[in-house]
């Protein structure tokens, strides 16, 4: 039963659970039920994009559409809505459209919100180059992974005196533990040679030297995998050079931030970059990293690989393999092709088309 | 310091601050610190070289062990620093396993001569290939504090904590040299390079400071853009960019990026202003222990530092001369070494040099 599969799957590839009662699911016709939040801006035309092309794929998913906005609780709180949050909770997948941050608006940033709910500690993004969309750099096939709860990005500030302004950055060792864990339990279950742990260990010596040796500490548990660690200069440095020599690389939340958005860059950017957030308890969240491009929302113009790809990389996560890889091959090849791309790829064709086409590959493939 | 000045107002014109006056005979003493690695060997190839050259610098040479636990050697390197005023330095290695009260040997320097300004100009060389052609940014990097400011503790068993200090005043000096240094260079743009919609209040007074330095210039376009928007852009349109200023760990990023794009580490030289003081090195600040004392190194970065050296030291004659026959040599294929692609040996590449400061300069110790 595809059910049980995807069971087992999950508790080896999401790796160390604090609670090892989960919810039990319940399959109507072998379904499996996502979460999904089309989002703002083009977000709505995308996921009806990824939600076509699943269905001509006949791929297994149920989707249950629910929207996140921020609402105050009890407590003067911010929080998502209730439908949102028990949804997610009884799916355990999710896949998101790109969520609008208002300026001013007095609650924190949407992902913000869903990040600090549902625990999402690990920021995954497989960047693969794409063949057909040319890019300076070919051959670049790596992972980062980033911690995404702490670090510089605690948003712990204070002004010490007028002019004189403290951030911290906080770096724990459970965290450090828990990314580390996940990282390695990664490159296992998905045949990686390799984990560099990226750091600043020279400069910021107890911080970055606590979560370098706690990665140490994992990968003794980890033999058949090979354990490298390199300073964040030099990962840079040789990053825009030779990116081949990279594999898994696993880093606290700054590095992470600014070396994967580096590594999107090597190969054509966020509109074709998937992106998935792993949580404790189960929970996964995949989603698409760029804008909400309010400027073609709503005139079919936008690209949806990024979520599709996203979506493709939740298949994986479920243990979907061939399905991922049948509607990846499609999308990949209507790329290859250059007949029918969405103007970001260089074509001038709409994203229905864009669709089409790979809703087209993917019945052929039958 | 923050609460008596408002603007650092600096009471020279130009962005460098004023060499020491040379000494008998026309001479200047310049502190030489060797570092690990690759260091010893491209400084030796550079004093081969500046006696070759008859450059009228003779060189302080200042050990600084690196393994040691005491901090005395690098405080006499200091010393002889203030005594004259310019350093031309190898990287110092800095053993990241030892405790946290080992402090980077470089970071101490830096922060104690307070070269608050790390500069960088990456261009491309012609004779370099490399997937991007015809770079030219200069990245100008706060030098002192931000998340350099080796502040950190562990409050609560397995929790630490790192300060990143940012201060008004720091923030105002740093933007005010890249401001005044593109405007002595002709440069049209400014780019401020931040966090601030994370890191609201720090990177937000570092971007503020820079705005408002940015008003004094109206002849200079001022933009700002976010660290990882910036990487993501330098690897696909690096062409965009012209002057970018920036806080300590984002230069570091920044500036290895674009040390990569231009053709890696070996070719571009680095160089840390203080208000008093001056210190040259390679821009990378690699230690390049793999590759030490094999004759490999790419002498490059180190030779075209102690040219900037040289121009400081308003021996612009000699600083050209050796550039140019620096340039002349990378345009030759046979000769780059194993990081840009060739097989060519370190001593060929500077032999190669000294051939061209002969056939096209003054006199030189072999024909006198």
């Amino acid at each position: 039963m595809a059910g049980n599969a995807w069971r087992s799957t999950v508790s080896r590839v999401v790796g160390a659970m604090k609670s090892q009662a989960s919810h039990p699911r319940t399959f109507s016709r072998g379904l499996q039920t996502v979460t999904l939040i089309p989002g703002d801006g083009i977000g709505p035309e995308i996921s009806t994009a990824v939600m076509k092309i699943f269905e001509a794929a006949k791929a297994p998913i149920q989707w249950e559409e629910r929207n996140v906005t921020a609402i105050k609780g009890p407590g003067g709180k911010w929080m998502i809505p209730t439908e949102a949050k028990d949804s997610m909770d009884k799916s355990k997948i999710g896949l998101k459209g790109p969520l609008k941050t208002p300026i001013a608006a007095g609650h924190p940033s949407m992902n913000l919100l869903l990040r600090k709910t549902f625990d999402l500690y690990a920021n995954v993004r497989p960047c693969v180059s794409i063949e057909g969309y040319k890019t300076p750099y070919t051959d670049v096939d790596l992972v980062t992974i980033r911690e995404n709860t702490e670090g510089e990005y605690s948003g712990i500030e204070h002004v010490i005196v007028d002019g004189v302004v403290q951030s911290i950055k906080l770096i724990t060792e459970e965290a450090s533990q828990r990314i580390a864990e996940y990282a390695f339990e990664y490159a296992r279950n998905n045949q990686r040679a390799s984990v560099t742990a990226v750091h600043k260990a020279n400069i910021m010596r107890m911080s970055d030297g606590l979560f370098l040796r706690k990665c140490r500490e994992v990968a003794e548990n980890f033999k058949d995998i090979k354990f490298t660690e390199m300073y964040l200069d030099t990962v840079c440095l040789n990053m825009v050079q030779d990116p081949t020599q990279f594999d898994v690389l696993v880093m606290p939340n700054l590095y992470g931030d600014i070396l994967s958005d580096l590594c999107a860059g090597l190969i054509g950017g966020l509109g074709v970059t998937p992106s998935g957030n792993i949580g404790a308890n189960g929970v996964a969240i995949f989603e698409s990293v760029h804008g909400t491009a309010p400027d073609i929302a709503g005139k079919d113009l936008a690209n949806p690989t990024a979520l599709l790809l996203s979506a493709v990389m939740m298949l994986r996560h479920m243990g979907l393999h061939g399905q991922a890889k049948k509607i990846e091959t499609a999308c990949f090849d209507t790329i290859r092709d250059k007949k029918v791309l969405t103007k970001d790829l260089g074509g001038n064709s709409k994203c229905s088309e864009f669709t089409g086409e790979i809703c087209r590959r993917v019945q052929d493939m039958e | 310091r923050s609460c008596l000045k408002s603007s650092p107002v600096l009471h020279k014109q130009n962005s460098s601050p004023q060499p020491p006056p040379a000494k008998y005979g026309g001479r200047h003493t310049v502190t030489l610190i060797p570092g690990d690695g690759i260091g010893p060997e491209l400084l030796n190839h550079v004093r081969e070289l500046f006696r070759f050259s008859c450059v009228p610098v003779d060189f302080e040479v200042v050990n600084v062990n690196s393994s040691v636990a005491t901090e005395d050697d690098i405080h006499n390197a200091i010393t002889a620093i203030r005594r004259n005023g310019v350093a031309l330095k190898g990287n110092i290695e800095t053993n990241h396993n030892m405790p946290p009260s080992h402090k980077s040997r470089n970071n101490l320097l830096r922060t104690s001569l307070d070269l608050f300004a790390n500069m960088m100009h990456c261009q491309s060389l012609p004779g370099v290939q490399t997937r991007h052609k015809n770079i030219d940014i200069i990245i100008i990097r706060e030098n002192t504090e931000g998340e350099y400011s080796s502040l950190e503790h562990e409050s609560v068993s397995g929790v630490v904590e790192s300060l990143k200090i940012i201060t008004r005043y720091n923030s105002l000096r740093i933007a005010d040299y890249a401001f005044r240094l593109a405007r002595e260079k002709g440069r049209r743009r400014v780019t401020a390079v931040h966090k601030a919609n994370i890191m609201k209040l720090a990177d937000g007074l570092f971007l503020q400071c820079c705005k408002e330095v940015a008003s004094g210039y109206p002849d200079i376009q001022f933009d700002s853009m976010i660290v990882d928007n910036t990487t993501m852009q330098l690897v696909s349109k690096p062409h965009q960019f012209d002057v970018m200023v920036m806080p300590n760990l984002y230069g570091n990023v920044v500036s290895n990026v674009c040390a990569g794009l231009v053709g890696g580490p070996g070719l571009v030289p680095g160089a840390n202003y203080g208000t008093n003081y001056a210190v040259f090195e390679t821009a990378t600040r690699n230690t390049g222990k793999s590759i030490a004392d094999k004759n490999i190194a790419n002498p490059t970065a180190m030779l075209l530092a102690s040219c900037l050296m040289l121009d400081h030291l308003r021996l612009h004659d000699y600083a050209n001369m050796i550039r140019g026959a620096v340039l002349t040599t990378m345009n030759e294929t046979r000769l780059h070494t194993a990081d840009i692609g060739g097989q060519g040996t370190t001593s060929e590449v500077v032999q190669s040099v000294m051939k061209n400061i002969q056939s096209g300069g003054p006199l030189t110790t072999e024909q006198i």
